[in-house]
């Protein structure tokens, strides 16, 4: 099991033909991941690491019947490829691509409500499946294959949390990086749903930020419906307050996003949270001592 | 990116919003001017800084005659302004804008931001305009109305007439209030504004309404496709080391600590200054160089941070992922060589390319403290920082 991808992902590279797209598919490609197609407008014909690389997403897909998507693609071009990909009837879509205007995801998140197709990010690292499936831009060798959920908002932190699992000798399920950006596809509570469903999965670890009201609304969600034990780590407690946007930002924010309020709430709904960013690690292993769960979660 | 308020008041204009008659000034001779161009007083003086809170820092002055205005412009210009946004040091006042003043009769608050988890544009409105509007949202968040708008409808007259409604306005302003909203709207998006606010939106003696005060600021990664208004930025109301940054395409933000921090992805920065401060440490500076840094970027990353005078010590944490460690290794090594490094320097690389990166740093000959992960280059940096001030 495993959530969102597996051994079975049929993945097609947008941008593959580029610097970025062409590194990172050789990279994927290296760590197992299926992929059976890339995507270049004017490229259509030519092949890319051994992979047949077509003008469209719609030829990729009906050539060789993919069901996920990863973008390379540059800023002012990545929207459009999302729809692209979406129109495609392509049902997973991760975008790595960082700087996308605000009012373009605006548009695709609008347009993506009347579509089966799952968003991940934008400015996002993607997610990887270990041993099965890697889609995006993280370091695979620190991920062991097992039983712990990641979901986070940031990129590097991810890979922070995930390595500080293997050093503490915790196997993974499934890692998601959500991506930092205010408006993006999938958020924490989906991803947790997700981990809830996956049998597979045992406890799961969820690093956020200050800013937004994502965190809040995840330990709204893990007080009312997740079993499973759950760590988290949220980041920029001493960052100063913000650059103030005006009083609009606030008086949306209505007093959320931040640190100590996400802490709070995860408290309170019965997360262990770590107070420094190099507890990631021991918070889960003190929430599935907890729950009586250690030794199944350890890497075998 | 921020503009002044003169600036957005020229854009507001331009999109059919009404805005008071006014003239911007960078002397006390041209102000004097602007106020003879205008008129009849009376007239405002008003300092143009990028931040908020202008009026209560004394930037903000009534002015009844063209000789008032002389008087009350070179007060202004050149005074260091403090509010809450620009922190202690303040901000030189260089430049004005003399407006006509409004006679207003009500004030009321509107303005249109991005709600990132509605993933809508938001219209948000409210009958107790001024200065105290984030209050009301705290304490009486009834008398604030919000409006998700449907990006591909764009902003209804309907909604606007339902905020009319509801903020009392009688039919003649009604009918201003949706002509206004939308000519709004249509900045905002014509524009990839991230905030357009107008606070307060007056109703004059006439019974018109105007923009008395404004605020657009613009989301960065969509200036690639606005030349225009990226000809509005003001490099002095940025830091210094901030606009060099830019230069790089570095995110950097000016903090007032001691411990210059160099980390790639915006998380793991915020998680190094969390861990530095855990430790005892003030970090002086938010520094993210990003996912795909090269040594060049790196090595310009790494000057900014060597030539802060309040640097006192320096703490790079990288977990390559995109990044590979080997580069931040050659960029750091080659900044080093021509910049004298008088700081402790601690360096904690993990991830990809990580022992080519440690194999560079080593036999560079620099005096490098490593750090096996980020506890321990927090705990390192925060005590040899210590160490040297002894």
């Amino acid at each position: 099991m495993s959530i969102f991808v597996n051994k079975d992902t049929k993945v097609i590279v947008q941008g593959m033909t580029g610097a970025q797209g062409t590194f990172h598919a050789g990279q994927m490609l290296a760590y197992g991941t299926n992929i059976v197609a890339g995507v270049t407008p004017g490229k259509g014909g030519a092949e890319c690491l051994g992979v047949p690389v077509f003008d469209t997403v719609k030829q990729a897909a009906e050539a060789t019947s993919a069901n996920a998507s990863i973008l390379y693609v540059p800023p002012a071009f990545a929207a459009e490829s999302i729809l692209e990909a979406a129109d495609a009837g392509i049902e997973l879509i991760v975008c790595i691509t960082e700087g996308i205007p605000v009012l373009d995801m605006v548009r695709v998140k609008q347009h993506l409500k009347n579509l089966p197709a799952r968003l991940i990010g934008p400015n996002c690292p993607g997610l990887i499946t270990p041993d099965e499936c890697k889609l995006g831009i993280m370091p695979g060798y620190i991920c062991r294959k097992g039983r712990v959920g990641v979901v986070s908002r940031s990129g590097t932190l991810t890979y922070e949390a995930v390595n500080q699992l293997t050093v503490a000798n915790i196997s993974q399920s499934t890692a998601v990086g959500i991506g930092g950006d205010p408006v993006k596809g999938t958020g924490f509570v989906e991803v947790l749903e997700a981990f809830e469903a996956d049998p597979e999965t045992l406890a799961v670890v969820m690093i956020g930020e200050i800013g937004g009201s994502g965190e809040e609304e995840a330990a709204e969600w893990i007080r009312e419906h997740m079993r499973k034990p759950v760590a988290a780590f949220i980041g920029g407690r001493t960052a100063p307050p913000g650059r103030r946007m005006g009083h609009a930002g606030a008086i949306i924010s209505g007093g959320k996003g931040t640190a100590e309020g996400k802490v709070k709430a995860l408290r309170e709904a019965g997360v262990t949270v770590a107070d420094t960013p190099d507890r990631i690690g021991e918070a889960l292993v003190e929430a599935v001592r907890k729950a009586g769960i250690y030794q199944e979660v350890l890497i075998p | 990116m921020k503009i002044h308020e003169y600036q957005a008041a020229a854009l507001l204009k331009q999109y059919g919003v009404p805005v008071p008659s006014g003239i911007p000034a960078f002397s006390v001779e041209e102000a004097v001017r602007a106020a003879e161009t205008l008129g009849d007083g009376p007239f405002v003086v008003k300092a143009q800084v990028h931040s908020g809170g202008r009026g209560k820092a004394g930037g903000v002055k009534f002015a009844t005659t063209v000789e008032e205005v002389r008087e009350k412009a070179g007060a202004i210009l050149g005074m260091t302004l403090v509010t809450k946004q620009t922190g202690p040091e303040g901000r030189v006042v260089k430049r004005l804008l003399v407006n006509r003043a409004v006679d207003i009769r009500r004030e009321y608050y509107l303005s249109l931001t991005v709600d990132g988890a509605a993933g809508r544009v938001m219209m948000i409105a409210s009958g107790e305009g001024g200065t105290e509007i984030e209050q009301t949202a705290v304490d009486a968040p009834e008398k604030i109305l919000t409006v998700p708008i449907d990006p591909t409808l764009g902003l209804m007259p309907y909604q606007s007439r339902d905020v009319a409604a509801r903020l009392g306005l009688n039919p003649a302003e009604t009918k201003q209030f949706i002509r206004l909203a939308a000519a709004l709207y249509r900045l905002f998006i014509e524009k990839d504004c991230s905030l357009a606010e107008i606070n307060p939106l007056a109703v004059d003696a006439s019974g018109n309404l105007v923009a008395a005060d404004a605020k657009i600021n613009f989301d960065d990664s969509a200036l690639f496709r606005h030349p225009d208004i990226l000809e509005l930025r003001d490099l002095n109301e940025e830091a210094p080391r901030e606009v060099e940054a830019s230069k790089y395409d570095l995110n950097y933000i000016q903090l007032d600590g001691n411990i210059g921090c160099m980390v790639n992805g915006a998380g793991l920065a915020m998680a190094t200054m969390d861990i530095v401060q855990a430790f005892g440490g003030t970090p002086s500076n938010f520094l993210d160089v990003g996912g795909g840094a090269t040594a060049e970027k790196v090595a310009g990353a790494f000057s900014i941070l060597l030539t802060d005078p309040k640097v006192e010590g320096i703490f790079i944490n990288i977990f390559g992922g995109i990044m590979k460690c080997d580069v931040i290794a050659a960029g750091v090594v080659e900044a080093a060589r021509k910049l004298s490094v008088n700081v402790p320097l601690v360096v904690r690389l993990e991830g990809t390319n990580a022992e080519a990166g440690k194999r560079i740093l080593s036999e560079s000959g620099l005096a490098i403290t490593p750090a096996d992960d980020m506890a321990d280059g927090a705990r390192k940096i925060c005590e040899l920082t210590k160490e040297a001030r002894r």
